[in-house]
């Protein structure tokens, strides 16, 4: 117990003093709680329930339109906004930011859940490879309705509102969505630990290892299936619409409904720490963070191959994960026991 | 939404006849998913970026100042070693496994060739132009370039080729030996190793001739390859496995679907369309099978 509250003190006094340890990397930081918040809450659909999905990036496109659409549109037209294209003629003031802001985040929280309660009936019937196309086709198609919708912009995308001026100091925004982020990771972190530990992580397992049997065991599948979701889906949603700020531009295809980067990001995360774990996807995160950083910094131009190269590499070589790979050589450290009898067994097959 | 359809039937026909022939293409395509799905139950997510890659040795041609038809003639062959080539690197190695590892290992290959392609050919949007000529039909109300018909045409023929070959020679026996029961067949003799590299190259070669008829009669960009896997996906579990004839009916009402969606809600909504209309097949598909108490498996 000692061990854990000490990598627990340790983590968060790195998150809370990461602004100030490393100021150049706040945004990178932010960017890298982002993907925590993303990888994890994949790994509730694919790692604890077995249902690989590519869709997830549907909810982060919706909180990321909605956060910036409510927060312009409380004080503006939001058609004039996104007519203007990015000559700053509205700016907001303070109050009517922090306002804006705040209303648009719960929606963006919100309003995503709700989607994934509507059309998870539906969606969540559908098994194994159909369910992970369906939900590619999903996120997808989101985007390119998103890119005909002139309300928010269509193909050109928003521009997302802008920081006050003068309102503390220049750094004061990064470090805003910096907590902000890290904020958000923490408590997805201890949201998601908290509900694997009750029955809720159990029926979630149970369904993954089979889910006929847990149906004619008396587990109403679907229920948990769609609270499964929309837990997802509130804290995509709540994580697109920071998103959205981070980067300070919404476009449709490539930032909101990014199915082909952070859509596969998600997944790839998940797999390459340890996909059914709690801390597999954040260490996965982590891990893909650095390589991707590294590739975009190191390999410019190459970075799409080196990225493709990276997914062929870990799905086909480790598809179980750093986690998978820890929990082969220590089983103890995961509450396994290993018959002594079977351990020799083991050991004289080799 | 316009009344277009009443004002001016014509552009319905028109429409419903480049889908028709639209619509053999896909089918081409989904055939070959199909095989390989059928033979090695994988879904390969880089079909498009094969049918992409076909494009571009017809656009190679004509670049070269051959005239593309003989694209359609060169592109199997080509396509059928990088398809063999891909096999012997990464597919062997999911093949036996989950099916979900080789969605993500195709996806890999198709965000790799998506930006080699890129490389090579560079982001424009490229059409091959073969200058066959138009015909022009009903009073010169419908335009059909002549281009179309001929892709529709080698679309067909090849796939009867291939129902010829698949039913007649020894490599297409081993095939369908494989697709039933591998183990079965591996112990009559039959080199499954073998078989499924050269299914994957026919898939591939499919997609090679598929993507020379594109790039002869639409256009042709390094990105624009995930629609066509879409489309394949989508015929391939309307028609479901193994029933050709279904496959060429679906693929040209897909066709069809796509330019009546074109015409009606305008081009920007088309690829959403496509999509769109591939979660509402399974969706629609799931509550009529949960009826009898079944899944999609």
């Amino acid at each position: 117990m000692n061990k854990n509250t000490i990598l627990y003190a340790g983590l968060i006094i790195f998150g809370l003093a990461g602004a100030f340890i490393f100021p150049a990397y706040k945004l990178q930081l932010s960017f890298l709680y982002i993907l925590i918040v993303l990888a994890m809450t994949w790994d509730v659909q694919g790692g604890q329930m077995g249902y690989n999905t590519f869709g997830n990036i549907l909810f982060f496109g919706i909180g990321m339109y909605i956060c910036s659409s409510v927060q312009i549109g409380m004080f503006f037209d939001l058609a004039e906004w996104t007519y203007a294209g990015g000559e700053k003629t509205f700016v907001h003031t303070v109050p009517q930011f922090f306002q804006g802001f705040t209303v648009g985040l719960i929606l963006a929280g919100i309003v995503p859940t709700l989607i994934a309660g509507i059309i998870g009936y539906g969606i969540l019937g559908l098994r194994g490879h159909y369910f992970a196309i369906c939900t590619l086709a999903l996120g997808i198609a989101a985007g390119e309705i998103a890119g005909g919708i002139e309300l928010i912009g269509a193909g050109q995308g928003m521009t997302v509102p802008v920081w006050p001026k003068d309102f503390g100091s220049n750094e004061l925004s990064s470090e805003f969505f910096y907590y902000l982020s890290f904020g958000l990771a923490v408590v997805t972190f201890i949201v998601l630990k908290w509900a694997y530990s009750t029955r809720f992580g159990l029926v979630l397992n149970a369904i993954r290892d089979n889910e006929d049997k847990a149906e004619s065991m008396g587990i109403y599948t679907m229920r948990y299936k769609i609270i499964g979701w929309m837990v997802s889906a509130f804290f995509v949603g709540l994580a697109g619409g920071l998103m959205g700020h981070i980067n300070g531009y919404i476009e449709p295809t490539e930032i909101a409904f990014a199915g082909p980067t952070f859509g596969v990001f998600m997944v790839l995360m998940a797999i390459l720490g340890g996909k059914g774990t709690l801390w597999g996807p954040l260490i996965g995160a982590v891990i893909f963070h650095l390589f991707k950083e590294g590739f975009w910094t190191y390999f410019l131009g190459w970075q799409y191959v080196a990225l493709g190269v990276l997914i062929v590499v870990i799905v086909v070589y480790f598809p179980e994960g750093l986690m998978g790979w820890i929990r082969e050589k220590y089983p103890e450290k995961f509450g396994e026991v290993i018959d002594e009898a079977d351990r020799k067994a083991q050991v004289e097959l080799k | 939404m316009d009344f277009l359809i009443f004002q001016a039937p014509m552009l319905m026909v028109q429409a419903t006849m480049d889908g028709l022939i639209i619509g053999t293409i896909f089918a081409l395509v989904a055939y070959g998913m199909a095989l390989q799905w059928g033979v090695m139950n994988i879904i390969n997510i880089a079909q498009g970026e094969l049918v992409i890659m076909g494009g571009y040795v017809g656009y190679g041609l004509y670049v070269l100042g051959i005239h593309p038809a003989f694209g359609v003639v060169l592109a199997p062959f080509i396509m059928y070693c990088v398809g063999w080539g891909l096999y012997k690197l990464v597919i062997n190695k999911v093949v036996d496994r989950d099916l979900f590892i080789s969605i993500l290992a195709t996806f890999g290959i198709s965000i790799l060739s998506q930006q080699l392609m890129n490389f090579a050919f560079g982001a424009d949007v490229v059409v091959a132009n073969s200058n066959f000529g138009t015909l022009m039909l009903f009073d010169n109300s419908v335009t059909l370039p002549k281009s179309k018909l001929f892709s529709a045409g080698v679309c067909i023929i090849s796939a009867i080729i291939l129902v010829i070959y698949m039913k007649k020679s020894k490599l297409g026996r081993a095939i369908r030996a494989t697709a039933q029961n591998a183990r079965a067949a591996k112990i009559l003799g039959v080199d499954t190793e073998k078989v499924y590299a050269a299914t994957f190259g026919i898939n591939a070669a499919l997609c090679g001739i598929a993507g020379a008829c594109v790039a002869m009669t639409f256009t042709l960009h390094p990105y624009t390859g995930l629609p066509y896997t879409v489309r394949s996906f989508m015929i391939v579990i309307i028609a479901g496995l193994g029933n050709l004839p279904a496959v060429a009916v679906s693929g040209m009402g897909l066709g069809v679907f796509e330019e009546w969606s074109d015409y009606l809600l305008g081009t920007e909504f088309r690829i959403a369309a496509v999509f769109s209309l591939l979660v509402i097949i399974l969706v629609w598909r799931r509550f009529k099978l949960a009826r009898k108490r079944e899944y999609l498996k």
